[in-house]
């Protein structure tokens, strides 16, 4: 049978998939259950607790992220399906722009914009702008505190992941069945109806796996927290990174907390998907 | 919605373990294995290779070219980011190196976990150059190990328009004076060692309550909002773009940022300091071990030793390299070597002489240190 044919060539994937993504998560699975010495234990679990805090802000800094992801991203995913196809090929190439350039440099060249000297600064401060603020507050400051905030965190998290919530959502929309807005005119609904009632809900998919493609690299970045956070406030990619490149070498509790840190995850997406079952029943990805 | 379901399930398995399964090869330079020819099937057929893995910026590349068209024997070169990060390399097998370049303290601790080979000494005529009191040190008290490759010390760089006065003590890296504008680094054992200094203490010490009490430091003057940021490599564009008044690092590093900006100045405070040792080792699987040594001795020769010194700006251990440098310089670049810049490369014996070298500390001493570190971190 023809099918049959055909999914041969998917063995090499499934192959791939056994060997770097199963067998992998067998391993932390493993290790996180193994003490320093052999055997089984729970010990690296029980130190979970110490590290509340580090969940909770990377869960935060990873959803306010997203949130802003979802916020930028729909308007302009809808606004790109509405225009004509040149249009959205340039608009394409611009959001992909950036990422033929390396996650780690352009994550540098934020530090150059957002340092205390920066550009930013550096163009505040000859616009006059620092000065005004001094005028009007009253203080003495020489440059807006930018860098080593979570705020920047957040900025580098939102920059180097919106295409991940971009692209999806466009892809939904391009392809909605134009006849289904059409009846709901016909039907007598206004624009905003139209918005609401037809395209928002058809168009959830799209957004609940942008949703997945930001929230995922967010909550376990690393990089963006130790360049544009300045390190004085870890994240869960430190603390596990640490746990691998620092000096006590443990990589029991590095995979306990990658493993808890997985769990959630995929509880938070069952939850989202869940909620979002009973309206894009209509159209599957 | 199943398939959905299970969709994003799976993405979301395979993006955590981008991220997890790795331990942050995103970060680091090192690139695992050299792939092509480096799996040791080149002892008698033919091809002759080295597998070196050393820091990032660490060498004069020409040195790989020279001796690759000396010898005949392919060098592959890799770079790690940290002694830690190299240290997890060989622990998880995933990188088969031949020779490496670890730091005092990491060459004590791969000894004792016996992932050292010993050196055959007679293939290395060379060591006989290197300077007495760069042998017989702590990590390997017997010199069977190592063969030094560079030295130097830790100390505090300063933008002198940005502070009062001249900076000489620890105080300065925990002074509220400075809040917002000091950069501490990113590594536990530095930052404590800062610390334990400023105390008082001994940069060695495995006294709990001592190293609580550096930490207390640490942690209250985070707390006060002294630091600016924690950093590594990250230090270079913030001290010479003036984006930061102090920062600890190391001197070779500091000679570079001074080219950019000639504002910064360096210290070893008169508390005293670290000066490490970083040293040529031959680990126990490595398969090439002739064409290491043969590495090893070219490395170690005054004309090499010259020319890293005048690339990296850390210090050479080779007597003639390091006795003659100056003259080497005057001669490259047409101008005497400024005296003070010689001597912020290679400390003068005075220095020296209050700065101490990095043990291995013990397993729950290390255990401590990595707690406190996260504890600072959350």
């Amino acid at each position: 049978m023809k099918n049959n044919r055909l999914s041969r060539f998917a063995i090499p994937y499934v192959i791939w998939m056994a060997l770097f993504v199963v067998a992998p998560i067998i391993m932390v699975v493993i290790y996180a259950f193994s003490a320093s010495v052999g055997g089984f234990t729970l010990d690296n679990f029980a130190k979970m607790g110490t590290y509340t805090v580090v969940f909770t802000r990377s869960f935060k800094l990873a959803l306010i992220a997203t949130a802003i992801c979802v916020l930028i991203g729909y308007p302009v995913s809808y606004k790109m399906s509405k225009e004509g196809p040149r249009f959205q090929r340039l608009a394409m190439v611009l959001i992909m722009l950036p990422m033929w350039m390396n996650f780690l440099l352009r994550t540098y060249s934020w530090m150059a914009i957002l340092e205390n000297n920066g550009l930013l600064n550096q163009l505040f401060r000859k616009i006059g702008l620092i000065a005004l603020y001094n005028n009007i507050f009253g203080t003495d400051i020489s440059f807006f505190r930018m860098i080593n905030t979570q705020g920047a965190v957040v900025l580098g998290m939102v920059y180097n992941y919106l295409p991940f919530m971009i692209l999806p959502i466009y892809s939904v929309i391009v392809k909605l069945d134009h006849s289904l807005i059409e009846a709901a005119r016909d039907l007598g609904a206004n624009s905003v109806q139209v918005f609401r009632r037809v395209i928002l809900p058809l168009s959830l998919p799209g957004v609940l796996s942008g949703i997945t493609m930001v929230f995922v690299p967010s909550v376990s970045t690393f990089a963006i927290s130790k360049m544009l956070g300045g390190g004085t406030e870890m994240l869960l990619g430190d603390l596990i990174e640490q746990q691998y490149m620092g000096g006590a070498y443990n990589p029991y509790l590095g995979a306990a907390i990658s493993l808890v840190m997985m769990v959630i995850v995929v509880i938070c997406m069952v939850v989202m998907n869940r909620f979002g079952e009973g309206e894009e029943q209509a159209v599957m990805m | 919605m199943k398939k959905a379901l299970a969709l994003t399930c799976a993405m979301t398995m395979a993006a955590s373990l981008f991220l997890t399964g790795c331990g942050g090869s995103d970060y680091t330079t090192m690139s695992g294995n050299g792939s092509d020819n480096n799996s040791g099937s080149s002892n008698g057929s033919g091809k002759r290779v080295v597998n070196v893995c050393s820091w990032g910026e660490y060498i004069d590349e020409d040195l790989i070219y020279k001796f690759e068209d000396e010898t005949g024997i392919k060098v592959n070169y890799q770079t790690a980011e940290s002694n830690e990060a190299l240290y997890s390399l060989l622990k998880t097998g995933a990188g088969d190196y031949d020779v490496i370049v670890p730091s005092d303290y990491m060459i004590a601790r791969l000894i004792d976990e016996g992932m050292l080979a010993e050196l055959n000494y007679d293939n290395i005529p060379n060591y006989e150059k290197i300077g007495e009191q760069y042998k017989s040190l702590s990590f390997d008290p017997e010199n069977k190990y190592t063969v030094p490759y560079t030295w130097g010390t830790l100390g505090i760089i300063y933008n002198s328009t940005m502070v009062d006065g001249d900076i000489d003590s620890w105080d300065a890296m925990f002074d509220e004076k400075y809040a917002g504008n000091v950069l501490m680094i990113r590594n536990s054992r530095d930052a404590l060692a800062a610390a334990l200094l400023d105390l008082g203490y001994d940069i060695n010490t495995t006294d709990e309550a001592q190293i609580r009490e550096a930490y207390e430091l640490l942690a209250d003057a985070k707390s006060k909002g002294v630091y600016q940021s924690f950093v590594m490599d990250e230090v270079f564009g913030k001290m010479e773009g003036s984006n930061a008044a102090i920062a600890m690092y190391y001197a070779g590093d500091y000679l570079t940022m001074l080219d950019n900006n000639p504002d910064l100045k360096f210290v070893v405070p008169k508390e005293g300091s670290n000066w490490f040792v970083d040293a040529m080792c031959v680990l126990k699987t490595a398969q090439h071990k002739e064409e290491a040594e043969a590495w090893i001795n070219f490395i170690a020769s005054t004309e090499s030793n010259l020319a890293n010194m005048d690339y990296i700006g850390y210090a050479s251990p080779n007597l003639e390299a390091l006795e003659g440098y100056p003259a080497y310089y005057e001669e490259t670049y047409g101008e005497p070597l400024d005296e003070e810049r010689y001597e912020i490369m290679a400390a003068p014996d005075e220095v020296l002489a209050r700065c101490e070298l990095y043990t291995n500390l013990p397993a729950d001493t290390l255990t401590l240190y990595n707690d406190l570190w996260t504890e600072l971190g959350i």
